[in-house]
C-alpha cells in the first residue's frame, strides 16, 4: 500500500511538473509586445516597422506569423480557452465570431483610446473601416456599444476586367457591364475570342458567398436579407431563388472556367493575371497579387452587376485586417500607443507603399497608383458581413456556398437548392 | 564484507533501489507523458461530445446530454455523405491500390533488375507532403490549362477533356487516384518485406515437388502472408478514412460537397461552425467506426489465416 501512495505520489509530482511546461507562451515574459497576424505578404514591412519603433521609443515589437488563415483562426482560438492570447491580434470571422470574443472579455473596447471629434484618432480613420469592429447600442450579439478593433487597410471585393482582352472580344473597355445581361454578353465575347469568360476561386466558399449577397442587396435590400437571417423571410422567397437563377444563367452560358468550382482563389488569380481570363470576381489585395504576377495586366474594377433595378449595386467592402487588444494584458496601454504609432501617416503611407493595400485611414487613396483609387471608389455603398445586423448560421452559409456549386456544375436548379437552404435553416432554428 | 550487509539494508536509497517501486520510477515520465497527451485529450474529447461550445466563451458551455450523438447518428445527411465518400475512396484504395502494391511488391521479389532502384522509386510518393502532392495533381488535373486536358487534346480525345476535379463523375475518382498514387508505396514496402520473410527453402521444396508457380503463390505464398494483408488492410482504412490534406489541396470538398470526407467536415464543425461540442461527437462517432472496422479486419484474416 504504501508502494502504491509513493508511485501515485511521484506521479502527481511528474505531472505538475511538466504542465507548468504546456501552457501558452502567446504572452512573453519580458516587455515585448507580441502580436499574432496571418498576413504572409506584409511580414517583412511589419518587421521594418516594429525595428523602427524599438528604435524611437525603446519599447519592442515582435509580429508572430501564423499562416494559413486557418492556422492563425485555430491559434487564436486556443489562445482564447487558455487566456493565452498575444497583446495584439485579429479576429477572422463574421460579427458573432468576434463578438463571442468580446463577451468573453477577450478584446478591450477602444472608444476611450480613440476618442471622438476633429483631431482625434478615430476622425483619422474612414468611417466603413472602423465599423466593421463597432457594436450599435442594444445590438443582437448583446455586446456593450463600443469600437473593438482598429483597421490597418481597407479590402473591397469587386469585379474586375481585363482591359485588353476587352478591346480584343469587341468589348469597350470604358463600360464594363453594368447589369447581369450585359455581364453575360462580354463572357460569351470573350468565349468567342478564344478565352475564359470569367473566373474566380469558387473551391472558397465564401467568395460565392460574397458575390450571392451582392446580388440579394441588389434585388430586395439589406432589411429583407438580415429578416432572412432572423428566419422572417424564406430562401425560398421568389428574391434569393432570383438570386440563384442568376447563378444558373451564369452556368448556362458556358463562358466560366470550366473548373471555377474547384478552383482555390490563387489559381485563379493566376489565370487571371495571365491574360487567360477576361472578367474575375477578386478583392483590392489583389493590386499587389497581379503587380507580382504581371506587371504588364491592364484591368479595371466594376460593381457588381445588376440583376435588379430595385436597390443599388453594392460589393463587399470592409476593414480588410482589424488589430484588437487583448483587454487581459498587462501591456494593453502600451499596444493601444503601438496601434496609434502604426496608423500614424508617415507608416500608414510605409504599408501602402510596401504592400499595395488599401488604407484605413483619409488622404492616402491613390498614392500614385490609379487602380487602387478605382477599387477604394466602390467602397461606397459598400455592405459586409462584420456591419449587417444579423448574422446567419455558419450551416446555412455553407449549404448555401455548396448549393452554388452545384448550380454551377448544372447538378441542380436555383429553386432546389432555395429548398435546401431553407431546410437547413429550419432544421438550425429547430435545434 | 560482513558487515556491509546490514549496512545496505539501512540505507534508505540502497532499499528503494532494490524494491519493485524504484523500476517503475524509469517509467514514471514516460507514462505521465502518455498520460497527459494521449489519455486526458482522449477523455476530454469524449467529455466535450456531451456539450455544446463555441470554442471561446470561458464557462465552458451547456451540457446537452446525447442530443449531439442523436444529430451525428441520425440526422446529419452531410456528415454521412462524407462518410460515404471516404468509403468509397477506401475501397478503391483496398482493392486497386493494394492489388497494384501486391502486383509489383511480388514483382520486385522475384528479384527483377534494378528492383532497389524500384523500392526507391515507389516509396519516393509516399514520404512526399500530402499538400505538394495535392498542388501537383492540382496542376496536372485542372480544367483549364491542366496538362492532362492538353495531352488528351494533342492527341485528338477532345471528348475527354474536363475539369477532373470539378466534374461531378470524375471528383471523387480524381481525389481516389491521387491518394492512391500517394499511399500505394506504403502498402508495397510492407507486402514486399512480407515476401522477403518467406523461407526460400519452402519455394525450392515445392518446386521440387513440382509445384507451378501459380500453385506456389496460393498454397505457400498466400497463407504465409495473410496477417501483412491484414496489416496492410487495417492500415489502408484507417489512412483512407483520414483523408484530409488532398481533399483541401485539389477540391475543398467540392464540388457541391461531392467529395467532403469526414476529417474535414470535424474541422468545419470546429473552426468554421464553432460547433466543438458536435465536432468532439463527431471524433468519438468516428474513431468507434475505425476501431469497429479494423477489430472486423483482423478477425476475417485471423480467421483466414486459422483456415
Amino acid at each position: 500500500m504504501k508502494k502504491l501512495l509513493n508511485l501515485v505520489s511521484i506521479l502527481f509530482l511528474s505531472i505538475m511538473a511538466i504542465l507548468p511546461a504546456c501552457k501558452s507562451s502567446s504572452q512573453s515574459k519580458d516587455d515585448a509586445i507580441i502580436i499574432a497576424h496571418w498576413m504572409t505578404d506584409r511580414e517583412k514591412a511589419f518587421n521594418e516597422l516594429a525595428e523602427k519603433y524599438e528604435q524611437e521609443t525603446g519599447v519592442k515589437i515582435t509580429f508572430r506569423l501564423h499562416a494559413p488563415s486557418d492556422a492563425y483562426a485555430q491559434f487564436i482560438s486556443i489562445g482564447a480557452q487558455t487566456d493565452g492570447l498575444p497583446d495584439i491580434f485579429g479576429i477572422l470571422g463574421d460579427t458573432k465570431s468576434i463578438a463571442s470574443f468580446i463577451n468573453a472579455g477577450h478584446v478591450l473596447n477602444l472608444d476611450a483610446a480613440l476618442g471622438s471629434g476633429p483631431g482625434s484618432w478615430k476622425s483619422t480613420f474612414y468611417d466603413e473601416a472602423l465599423k466593421t469592429n463597432y457594436f450599435p447600442p442594444e445590438n443582437e450579439f448583446n455586446v456593450p456599444e463600443g469600437t473593438y478593433g482598429i483597421p490597418i487597410d481597407v479590402t473591397t471585393i469587386p469585379m474586375i476586367y481585363n482591359k485588353k482582352l476587352f478591346v480584343k472580344a469587341g468589348l469597350d473597355p470604358k463600360n464594363p457591364p453594368a447589369t447581369w445581361n450585359e455581364f453575360l454578353d462580354a463572357g460569351k465575347k470573350l468565349r468567342k475570342v478564344g478565352v475564359t469568360g470569367f473566373v474566380s476561386g469558387w473551391a472558397e466558399q465564401w467568395l460565392i458567398y460574397s458575390l450571392a449577397t451582392n446580388l440579394a442587396h441588389n434585388v430586395m435590400g439589406a432589411e429583407k436579407i438580415m429578416d432572412t437571417f432572423r428566419g422572417k423571410v424564406p430562401y425560398t422567397d421568389a428574391d434569393w431563388v432570383q438570386v440563384f437563377s442568376a447563378f444558373e444563367d451564369l452556368y448556362k452560358a458556358g463562358f466560366s472556367d470550366p473548373g471555377i468550382v474547384s478552383l482555390v482563389n490563387k489559381y485563379a488569380e493566376q489565370s487571371f493575371a495571365s491574360d487567360r481570363a477576361g472578367m474575375t470576381f477578386n478583392g483590392s489585395w489583389a493590386v499587389n497579387v497581379y503587380g507580382e504576377m504581371n506587371p504588364e495586366l491592364e484591368y479595371g474594377v466594376f460593381r457588381t452587376p445588376a440583376i435588379s433595378s430595385a436597390y443599388p449595386r453594392t460589393v463587399w467592402g470592409a476593414a480588410g485586417s482589424v488589430f484588437n487588444v487583448n483587454a487581459k494584458s498587462v501591456r494593453k496601454d502600451k499596444a493601444v500607443a503601438f496601434l496609434k504609432w502604426l496608423t500614424a501617416t508617415e507608416q500608414a503611407t510605409f504599408l501602402l507603399d510596401k504592400t499595395k493595400n488599401l488604407p484605413a485611414i483619409k488622404g492616402l487613396d491613390d498614392a500614385g497608383n490609379p487602380i487602387l483609387k478605382e477599387f477604394s471608389f466602390v467602397m461606397e455603398d459598400s455592405i459586409h458581413p462584420s456591419r449587417f445586423t444579423a448574422a446567419e448560421e455558419p450551416r446555412v452559409v455553407n449549404v448555401f456556398g455548396k448549393g452554388i456549386q452545384s448550380i454551377m456544375i448544372g447538378e441542380k436548379t436555383a429553386e432546389q437548392v432555395a429548398k435546401e437552404i431553407q431546410a437547413m435553416k429550419d432544421k438550425v432554428s429547430k435545434s | 564484507m560482513a558487515s556491509e550487509k546490514p549496512h545496505s539494508i539501512n540505507n534508505p536509497f540502497e532499499r528503494l533501489r532494490t524494491s519493485v517501486a524504484s523500476n517503475y520510477i524509469f517509467v514514471l515520465p514516460a507514462l505521465a507523458m502518455f498520460l497527459i497527451f494521449n489519455i486526458y485529450p482522449f477523455y476530454k474529447v469524449f467529455q466535450m461530445s456531451f456539450i455544446e461550445w463555441n470554442g471561446i466563451d470561458p464557462h465552458g458551455g451547456v451540457f446537452v446530454g446525447l442530443r449531439n450523438f442523436k444529430e451525428a447518428l441520425f440526422e446529419d445527411e452531410i456528415w454521412w455523405g462524407s462518410i460515404k465518400n471516404a468509403a468509397y475512396v477506401t475501397f478503391l484504395a483496398l482493392t486497386l491500390q493494394n492489388f497494384l502494391a501486391l502486383v509489383l511488391a511480388w514483382i520486385v521479389d522475384r528479384g527483377v533488375r534494378g528492383g532497389q532502384a524500384y523500392r526507391s522509386i515507389y516509396f519516393l510518393p509516399p514520404i512526399l507532403s500530402g499538400v505538394v502532392v495535392g498542388l501537383v495533381w492540382n496542376w496536372i488535373l485542372r480544367g483549364d490549362g491542366g496538362m492532362l486536358n492538353n495531352v488528351l487534346m494533342s492527341v485528338g480525345l477532345e471528348e475527354w477533356v474536363r475539369p477532373w476535379f470539378a466534374d461531378l463523375r470524375t471528383a471523387l475518382n480524381s481525389v481516389a487516384v491521387v491518394h492512391m498514387w500517394k499511399g500505394f508505396g506504403w502498402g508495397f514496402i510492407i507486402l514486399l518485406a512480407g515476401f522477403q520473410g518467406i523461407p526460400r527453402e519452402l519455394y525450392e521444396a515445392s518446386r521440387v515437388d513440382g509445384a507451378g508457380e501459380f500453385r506456389i503463390f496460393w498454397t505457400i505464398t498466400v497463407p504465409l502472408m495473410i496477417p501483412v494483408f491484414a496489416l496492410v488492410s487495417v492500415l489502408t482504412i484507417l489512412g483512407t478514412m483520414q483523408l484530409y490534406d488532398i481533399v483541401v489541396t485539389t477540391t475543398r470538398g467540392g464540388p457541391g460537397g461531392h467529395t467532403e470526407v469526414p476529417m474535414f467536415t470535424i474541422i468545419r464543425e470546429l473552426t468554421g461552425n464553432q460547433r466543438y461540442g458536435y465536432a468532439s461527437c463527431l471524433g468519438v462517432v468516428f474513431g468507434f467506426i475505425l476501431v469497429m472496422v479494423s477489430v472486423l479486419q483482423l478477425q476475417v484474416a485471423k480467421r483466414a489465416k486459422v483456415d
